[in-house]
This record gives C-alpha cells, structure tokens and sequence, in this order.
C-alpha cells in the first residue's frame, strides 16, 4: 500500500510562527493515523494544515503525489474531507440537509442535486446509521447523532482522505465506542484513509493503527499502538506529575497518598483493586502484600500503594516475603482482607491470622 | 416528506404573491384623492397620462408603490444575507448602522451638489450611498472583530449607526439650501417623490444585485454549517466574503439612496419568512425575503399614507412598529427555546 498523504520537512503554525516543526507523516488507505499529544501540542494545527485550510510555515504536504497547494479548492475537497470540532448550529435545517451540503463540490454553479446526488446522500447516511433522522432537525440531534450526521456529511464528498479532529470529544462511552468502530468499518474497506486526533488514549490505543506523539513543538515519536504504548513513555509525552497512566490497561490513576502505611491490605486477584482506590481518596497511605508478580492488583497497588511486597509470578507465595509482609503489617493501624485463598496465597493467611489474633482485622465498609 | 416540504413551499409563494398583488392594487386605488375603479383601470391600461387620473396614477401612485415593492425586497434580501453571514438573527442593515452610512454619504453628496447648483443623478446617488455602505460595514467587521458573538456585532452597529446619523443631522442643520426641505423629508425615509428615472436606476440595480445573489445561494449553502466546513467544501472564502458583503451594502444603499433609511424592514422580513417556509435555505429564503420584503414594504407604506391621511407618517416608523415587535418577538423566543 502506498502512503496516499505524506509530508516533507513540514512545519505547521499560524503566520510566520511554526507550532511543530519538521513533521514528517504518512498516511495510507485502509489505515487509521491518530495523533495524541498533550494539549495545545499543536494537534490541530497540524489537522488543518493537511486539509489546506491553513498554509504551512515551512515544508510541504504532499496528497496522492501531489503538492497540497497545487489542487483547486473543489479538487481538492473531493479527495479530502473533514468532520471539525467546530459545531454547527444551522438554522431549520434538516439531517439530510446538513448531509446533501457535503454534495458541494460535485454541484453545479447553483448547487442543485442530482438524483445521483441524491442517491451518495442516502447512502452516506445509510453507511453511518442516521437514514431514520433524515427528516428530524439538525439542532435537535443528540451530540452522537450530529457527530454521525456530519460523518456522513464527510463521507458525501466521497473521499479517500477522511480528517477528523477530536471526533469523540463530546460522545459518551457507548456513543465513542460506535464512532470509532463505524470509523473503523469505513477504512476496512480499503480505499479510505483516515487521519484524526484524540484525547482518549486507551481508545486510540485500540483503535488506531499508527500514532503520531506530538510533544514540545515536534512529532515525538510515531509508531504502531505496541510501540507507543509500552513502559512509562505515554506518562513522559503528557509529562504527568499528578498521578500515573498504566500503557497496558489504559487507565489513569491519581498520586499516591505518601508517608508510612496505616492500613494492610491483603489482596490479589483484583479484589482489592477499588479498596485501593478509595484508600487513595481518603488520603491514607497503605501497604499491599504479598502479590505473586503477574497478579490482577499489581499495577493498581504499584500505583497507589506506599509498600507494596511481591513475590514471583506463578508460584506460591513464599514464607519468606509474608515474613517481610508480616514486618509491614506489624507498624499498621488495620488490616483489610479482600482476597480468599488457595494454593498460591495460601501463605497470605498467616497475615489475616495475625490481625484477626491482634484485633487489627476489620470489614471493608469500615474505612471511612 | 420532501413532497410536502415543497407542497408547503409552493403554497407559501403562492400565498406571497397574492398579498404582494393584493397590496399593490390596494396602493393603487386608495389616496387622498378617490379616483374610480373604472376611471383608473381606463388611465392604467391606456397609458394616458394627461388626465388627473392618469397623471395621479402615473406620476404618484404607480412609481410610489413600484418603489416600495422593489427597495422592500432589496433590503428584506440586504437583511438575509447579513443575518446568514454573520450567523446572527438580529443583523441586518440598519441594525448594523449601514443604512445610516449610506444616509450620512448621500446627505453628504447631496448638500456638496446643491451647493455648486448640481443636482446628482440617480447613479450617483447610488454610488454615494454605497460608499457609504461599504464604508460602515468595514468598520463594523473591523470592530466586531473574527467574534461571532451576537451583542458586540449588534452594539458596534448600533453606534456607528447613532454617530452617521447624528453627523448627518448636524450637515443637514447647518446647510443652508431651500432644497433642504427635500433633503430633510427624504432623510426621514419616503418612498414618495420617487422618480420614474430613479426608479429604473434603483430596479436595474437592484435586479442585476438578485441575479448576483442567486450564484451565492451554493456558498451560502455552505457556509451555514460555519466557516471551518465551508472552506474544507472548497468554498473560496475570500471571493465569498467580499461578494457577499458588497451585494448586502449595494442592495441596502439603492434603497437608502431613493428612500433613505428604512429600520426593521432587513431583521423583521427574513424572520417572518423563514417562519412561514420553515427553512433558512438561501434557494427559498432569496425570493421569498424579495416578496415578503415588497409586500411589507407595500402594506406599511399602505398605512403610512392612509392613517392619518392626509398627514403623511414617515415610513421608517410604520416599519418599526410592525418590525420591531416581530424582533423582540424572536428573541424571547430563541431564548425560550435555548433553555428548553
């Protein structure tokens, strides 16, 4: 497959100021580009300058092999089309009127359709699901629906170039769900290309192909989700201070509650995976143990935890680490046990003994 | 659906034309003379222009009423096309002082010309009041600036609006002409006294401007869904922008110029328009602003001369009374609506 949109050298702001310099992008039929990178990295900067409506401060964006700035306006609009985060607010006008707009560069000086145009519209509406809205009131449609209708309307230029800037932004969880799968319906078939940019990562985790970092006015890093999203790099790209970002899970967690645990919590399996984040709310530094190295609570109490005790994965919990844990457990206030146990914690219930003989044990409903 | 959509549309024109037909007879066969029916019909379809009758219908009322139907739909149209392009329901061109522009100009104009002895032609006239026009509407584009926030666009007009009129005022006050007379009724707004001549000057005006219109229904189109996704349709912006801008001030300074400034006329119209065909799409909304701005203009000028016959009322204020209930109208309307 060869790149249908790429750039040389290309640096993208607003008058003579480049916001990220030196770009050096692709994007191919059948593949989704997304670009992540803190706010204000220049996102959609970039955006507009590969859909022409803003000219680059130095370099150059080439589309199917040509300059970007040799194409005509209407030539060029339909090969690439764009859903903005701008929102429209047309007066009385109907979803199937937001979608026929889309029609414009193939009318005539008057704009009048064809029953061909027709025809793409209805299809385009057919292919994003809104064929049922068609006679309701654009300003009426829940923000889901407006995203999908003007998809739709995206799609009636007939591109192969598809630009989307922060589509989801405003969707719920199912609604960005929808979006992103449709999108990805769309470049299954082959012939579209799409380049667009988000804030939710764990979603562009898996449902772009390649990604584009943008950092400190320049592209960061490129590569496919299995590249970005390893190790601590996501955490470096947002430089995040408060808090943490697990790659692999997808989730965000807040800064730790520091100083010397207060409360035990012997957990494992997940079970002690939103105990941890209410220890976390209420400000009191806790201690996790002990955890076999590929458990469920582990990145949760990595995060979270002031001391966390673990053991090797796939093995039973040695007598060794719950004497460490048994040490940990000893300067705490209470203890909490969320896991049951079996052969490989079995270990763990010397802890629970301790603070049931010591009257340190108590129910989970009771932190507070 | 669509079917009935059009159904509604044609019914509308329909309805539309008849008032505008029903009201031009109207304006036809009443004034402070009373003239036959029989008498009339005979001076209108002989062309006989030598009997009070003929000369009442042929140098009063037949110019007059002409005038308002076609400076009415000019300026309902000058209004649509600032409303759409500013994407604000309460633009329109005395609103955004460009009618008071156009005014202060052709005062100008007019008081330089009696001054040397000249009297200006209707072309110049027009010319006058276009500078004037174009003048205001970019010092208001400049002031309000790339916001699209309703209030400072409207307030920006308002007071440039205030500031040419009282500067007009002040030209008008201190010029020394006996002509001042005319000067001072015209400044007030009539569609009376005009001249067959201006008339034609106005109409070949106007029309070419509506021919110009129509190839702006395809960008207009677009641009209602914002500037952002009309420049990714492949609209020239700048050819959009300038073309719009100088057909909505050549529209409203050809009214201005033969009638002066007419308030409410460029807000109210389209509002009640887009009412009544329940879209905003400019291929509808261009001659239906024409036709409901004619017919508007033909039933307040209707009132302005018979009311308080034969004390004449100056037409800006019947078209305040009608227009302006309808903006207040509207706005508590749209809030109504946003909060819902």
């Amino acid at each position: 497959m060869s790149e249908l949109l790429y750039t040389d050298k290309l640096s993208v702001g607003y008058g003579e100021k480049s916001v990220v310099r030196d770009i050096a992008l692709a994007a191919k039929p059948g593949q989704v580009l997304c670009l992540i990178g803190p706010n204000g990295a220049g996102k959609s900067t970039l955006l507009k300058t590969l859909m022409g409506a803003l000219p680059p401060t130095g370099g150059a964006v080439y589309l199917d092999g040509r300059q970007l700035r040799a194409y005509q306006e209407q030539e060029l609009a339909r090969i690439s089309s764009a859903v903005l985060t701008a929102r429209p607010e047309p007066e009385l006008m109907s979803a199937e009127e937001v979608v026929a707009v889309g029609r414009y560069p193939y009318t005539g000086r008057l704009g009048i359709l064809t029953e061909e145009d027709r025809r793409i519209v209805r299809e385009s509406m057919e292919k994003v699901g809104v064929s049922d809205l068609a006679e309701t009131d654009f300003s009426l449609l829940s923000d889901g629906q407006r995203q999908r209708v003007l998809l739709a309307r995206a799609l009636c230029q007939q591109p192969r170039l598809l630009i989307l800037d922060e589509p989801t932004s405003f969707l719920d969880i199912h609604h960005k769900l929808d979006f992103l799968q449709l999108i990805r319906e769309l470049v299954g078939g082959g012939g579209l290309a799409v380049v667009m940019s988000m804030h939710e990562l764990e979603l562009a985790q898996r449902f772009a192909d390649v990604l584009l970092c943008i950092r400190g006015g320049r592209v960061d890093r490129m590569g496919n989700p299995e590249e970005i999203f390893s190790g601590s790099y996501i955490e470096q790209l947002y430089a995040i201070k408060n808090g943490s970002y697990d790659s692999l899970a997808g989730t965000a967690e807040g800064p730790r509650a520091e100083g010397a645990p207060r409360v035990f919590v012997i957990g494992g399996g997940g079970s002690g995976i939103s105990l941890y984040r209410k220890l976390r709310r209420l400000g009191i530094p806790f201690a996790v143990g002990v955890l076999p190295e590929n458990d469920l609570d582990l990145p949760t109490a990595r995060a979270l935890a002031a001391v966390v005790i673990t053991d090797r994965a796939n093995e039973p919990v040695s007598a060794a680490k719950v004497n460490e844990a048994m040490e940990v457990l000893k300067s705490c206030e209470r203890v909490v046990c969320t896991t049951s146990f079996g052969s490989v914690n079995l270990e763990n219930r010397r802890l629970l003994e301790y603070a049931k003989a010591h009257n340190m044990l108590i129910n989970v409903n009771e932190i507070e | 659906m669509r079917d009935k959509r059009q159904n509604r549309i044609r019914l509308c024109f329909l309805l539309l034309a008849v008032l505008v037909l029903l009201l031009g007879v109207l304006n036809l066969v009443t004034g402070s003379t009373s003239i036959g029916a029989g008498e009339l019909c005979r001076a209108l379809f002989s062309g006989e222009r030598d009997g009070s009758a003929g000369r009442i219908l042929w140098n009063i009322r037949l110019p007059r009423l002409l005038a308002a139907a076609v400076l009415g739909g000019a300026l309902a149209v000058s209004g649509f096309l600032l409303q759409t392009f500013f994407a604000n329901p309460i633009a329109g061109p005395f609103v955004l002082g460009i009618s008071s522009g156009a005014k202060l100009t052709v005062a100008l104009a007019m008081i330089a010309c009696l001054g040397r002895g000249m009297v200006m032609n209707s072309w110049g006239m027009i010319g006058a009041a276009f500078l004037g026009a174009l003048l205001v509407m970019g010092f208001v584009l400049l002031a309000a600036g790339r916001t699209r926030g309703m209030a400072r666009l409207i307030v920006c007009g308002v007071m440039i609006g205030y500031i040419c009129s009282a500067v007009t005022d002040f030209a008008v006050t201190f010029a020394d002409d006996s002509n001042i007379v005319n000067l001072h009724y015209w400044s007030m707004g009539s569609f009376a006294g005009v001249s067959w001549e201006a008339l034609g000057t106005a109409s070949l005006a106007v029309f070419v401007s509506l021919a110009c219109c129509v190839l702006l229904i395809k960008p207009m189109t677009a641009w209602q869904l914002g500037e952002g996704y009309a420049k990714s349709m492949g609209v020239n912006l700048r050819r959009f922008r300038l073309a719009l801008i100088g057909l909505s001030s050549l529209l409203s300074a050809c009214v201005t110029a033969f009638a002066g400034p007419i308030s409410f006329v460029g807000i109210a119209v389209p509002q009640l328009m887009k009412l009544l065909f329940k879209t905003a799409k400019p291929a509808v909304m261009l001659p239906a602003c024409f036709l409901g701005g004619a017919g508007f203009c033909l039933g307040c000028d209707l009132l302005a001369r018979t009311l308080f016959a034969p004390t004449e009322l100056a037409i800006g204020s019947v078209t305040a009374v009608f227009g302006a209930p309808v903006v207040i109208w509207m706005l508590l309307h749209r809030d109504r609506e946003a909060r819902a």
